[in-house]
């Protein structure tokens, strides 16, 4: 007789912990002819706000860490990522991917995090300045994170959950990313990778469920600095809009893909920095 | 400055300034020193600039010298009818001259401006002082050298502006709708029309109610300059002008300066057409002095960070933190040096404290005043007597106060000053960044790495160490959290006025 194997439970990712859903709600995955895959969670507004207190708390302290501390982590979780790449092929294969794309995806998405890891150091001396004030002070501008970012990551799956997650760790902000509903699988199998790869507790939360419920509450939070919203509903983008008016909240709307490598994104989700130093003695 | 005038009576013997607690003389008066207005020339009425044309308005509104309450002016009010006739012959001038021209010969009409702004600096500084009631000596020697350097840095860029972001080619956007307050009236008008321009957008720009008169003036200087027709359109008018210019289709950017309640209004409005903002808004800037300071520096940096400008200040130190032990000391020396300041008359050379800008923020000012006294902290004002005619606060500083005290929480824009103390430089972190604003930050200490913790730690996006209320063209400008989105000034700030 065969063995049995085991399925996993999955569940939510908040403060570094895999918690059910506050709510006890699921929803059902099923494969392309129509087998069952998964109970997902369904996260609740509740799930955000926790996931948001961690995230506050965790943010602290991840931005302090060192530049080179930081790259070294973003480097971890490639590592893991590759290590565990075949499970991530199956996990895209269940989720509709061919095995040759679903192989593509993984790899990239490895990739990214390499690059990503890279601009650890590199980005703030880029997008840094001193500037030649005319009277005697010595003056510059550096790149600090914005803090507590929510994203709805693009429907597209790993590589898109992927590109949305490492620019905004890599500058040093906590983040809350609601994962494709779509295709959350790989998302929570992600989340074990972050969880075996020094990354902080906190430093990344992960939300299974759906944008129309969470978004509201996502644009509206007034502990969250910023918003990434990868859509292409106009309506929801305005909503986000006009609800993250309420707290300045710095919303990025781009398109629902994975985002191309670039530090224009890490910046996204930078504030500028002057400070003025007399010279003298 | 208020810097300079304290290093006035420096030569004094230490023992007398032992004694005295502070080396300056006090119980003196100044005979007037009235800065003259003969240059100034100011009509009786103004229309709206629109297209290189004078343009008459749907209505007109009285501006006056709220040092006098005396009309000085009338200007037109733009409705939608004007603002539209001005957005689009800013539409115009984008598509048929500036996005056309090359950089280099853009940056040559900004270098004219700078240069004629430095021919004609003391008929604007006095204008400033009349409309808006600042003193004289900051006009002239605070905002108008800033404008005139703030075009002449901004015209090198305008050729030069591959370089500034690498790996991207960036681009104009088109038409930018401005809308700017009545602090720095022209000096606002500087930062948002100066690179707008280098960057290759042509504007609209609606300057404060009660501040119109030095943006007219301006416009001149553009004729003067032979800037194109349209390049720059200038429209007059209260809010309802501004929201029918940030409601307008036409218009491809929005950069706001102004309170973070209209800055919330705009990020709404512009919710739908996703449109790029930059916002410039409010603060509660905390101004922290550790026990390790140079004390009678850092009392000047407390009377400059929160009476310059009559404390109409987005970034004033309007929240003073005192590390307990010296918290007395400074206190008792900040009392004495408010005393010598010279309240009144902004068109005297003298003056440090203009008047009001207005009725309506006299009103603003008095209210939360009296909201501090009534939440229980305890309030003081210096013995200065104020002019009869005319708006005028006196300097005032809360003591005793509560983080949720109204007069810690909210920005009151006035010359009002609320004092707390803290022990541990945690603790002073904390408290600065127990705010939703975010704009700027002092630190007053000796020791080099306290600075830096300290100034990494507080959540603002311009911070003074040992100094305060410096402000310079290529430095760049703006807030964190609900102090608004984006910068002004600088390298980064060009990023407001380009698609990168």
């Amino acid at each position: 007789m065969s063995r049995l194997s085991i399925n996993k439970t999955y569940k939510l990712y908040i403060g570094g912990k895999f918690p059910r859903t506050e709510s006890g709600r699921y929803y059902e995955l099923t494969g392309k002819k129509g087998e069952f895959l998964a109970n997902v969670s369904q996260g609740s507004k509740k799930d955000f706000r926790n996931a948001v207190v961690a995230a506050r708390k965790a943010q602290g302290g991840w931005a302090k860490s060192s530049a080179y501390l930081k790259g070294q982590i973003l480097y971890r979780v490639a590592e893991m990522l590759e290590g565990r790449s075949d499970q991530f092929v199956e996990e895209l294969r269940m989720e509709g991917r061919t095995a040759a794309a679903a192989r593509k995806e993984v790899e990239t998405s490895i990739d990214l995090f390499v690059h990503y890891a890279g601009w650890s150091d590199k980005y703030p001396a880029l997008f840094s300045s001193v500037n030649p004030v005319a009277s005697s002070h010595f003056n510059f501008s550096n790149p600090e994170p914005t803090g507590v970012v929510a994203a709805v990551a693009p429907m597209s799956g790993l590589l898109g959950l992927c590109s949305v997650v490492a620019p905004i760790m890599v500058g040093g902000n906590a983040s809350v990313v609601l994962a494709s509903s779509e295709r959350p699988l790989t998302a929570i199998t992600f989340a074990e990778v972050l969880n075996s790869s020094d990354v902080p507790g906190g430093v990344v939360n992960l939300v299974t469920g759906f944008a129309d419920e969470l978004l509201p509450v996502m644009s509206s939070h007034m502990d969250v600095n910023a918003l990434l919203l990868c859509s292409d509903d106009a309506k929801a983008a305005a909503g986000a809009r006009e609800q993250g008016a309420e707290n300045v909240k710095r919303v990025v709307v781009k398109p629902d893909a994975p985002l191309e490598e670039s530090p224009y994104h890490v910046m996204d989700f930078q504030e500028i920095k002057t400070t003025w130093h007399p010279v003298g003695v | 400055m208020a810097a300079e005038r304290a290093g006035s009576g420096g030569g004094r013997s230490r023992k007398v300034a032992k004694k005295r607690d502070h080396d300056f003389v006090t119980g003196t008066s100044y005979a007037p020193a009235p800065e003259s207005s003969a240059q100034v020339k100011i009509a009786k009425s103004y229309d709206l600039f629109i297209g290189g044309k004078w343009v008459k308005g749907s209505k007109r509104m009285k501006t006056i010298n709220p040092a006098t309450e005396k009309v000085l002016s009338e200007v037109a009010v733009a409705g939608p009818k004007e603002v539209d006739l001005a957005v689009k012959a800013a539409r115009k001038a984008y598509n048929n001259v500036w996005k056309k021209m090359p950089g280099r010969e853009r940056g040559k009409y900004l270098f004219r401006v700078a240069r004629l702004l430095q021919e004609r600096a003391r008929e604007f500084a006095v204008l400033e002082s009349m409309d808006g009631g600042k003193p004289i000596r900051e006009s002239r020697d605070v905002d108008l050298p800033l404008v005139a350097a703030h075009f002449f840095y901004h015209a090198g860029w305008a050729d030069k502006l591959d370089y500034a972001f690498p790996g991207r080619k960036p681009q104009s956007l088109g038409v930018a709708g401005q809308v700017i307050p009545w602090n720095f009236p022209l000096l606002m008008a500087a930062w948002k029309l100066a690179p707008a321009l280098a960057c290759g957008n042509t504007v609209v720009l609606k300057p404060a109610e009660t501040t119109p008169l030095t943006a007219l003036l301006l416009a001149q200087v553009f004729e003067e300059a032979g800037l194109p027709d349209g390049v720059v359109n200038i429209v007059t008018g209260a809010g309802a002008t501004g929201q029918a210019l940030v409601e307008h289709p036409g218009v491809d950017k929005i950069a706001f300066t102004g309170s973070t309640g209209v800055g919330k209004m705009i990020q709404r409005a512009l919710a739908k057409s996703g449109k790029k903002h930059t916002l410039e808004l409010g603060g509660k800037a905390a101004h922290l002095i550790f026990d390790d300071a140079p004390i009678n520096q850092a009392v000047e940096g407390i009377v400059n960070g929160i009476f310059f400008n009559q404390g109409h200040v987005c970034c004033a130190g309007s929240r003073l933190l005192v590390q307990e032990g010296v918290a007395d000391l400074v206190i008792r020396k900040l009392k004495r040096r408010m005393e010598t300041l010279v309240v009144g008359d902004p068109l005297d050379k003298n003056t440090d404290v203009g008047a009001i800008n207005s009725k309506e923020q006299l009103g603003r000012i008095k209210g939360l005043v009296a909201a501090g006294e009534k939440e229980g902290a305890c309030s003081w004002q210096s013995g200065q007597r104020l002019p009869g005619k005319g708006y005028w606060f006196k300097p005032t500083i809360f003591t005793d106060c509560a983080q949720s005290h109204r007069v810690v929480q909210e920005e009151i824009f006035g010359p009002v000053l609320a004092i707390q103390t803290f022990r541990t430089p945690e603790e002073g972190i904390e408290k600065a960044n127990n705010t939703p604003y975010g704009l700027s930050g002092g630190v007053w200490t000796d020791k080099g790495s306290k600075i830096f913790k300290v100034t990494s730690a507080m959540r603002a996006g311009v911070l003074w160490a040992n100094t305060y209320n410096k402000f310079d063209p290529t430095s760049p400008f703006g807030g964190y959290k609900e102090s608004g989105v984006g910068r002004e000034g600088g390298l980064h700030g060009l990023a407001a006025y380009l698609e990168i």
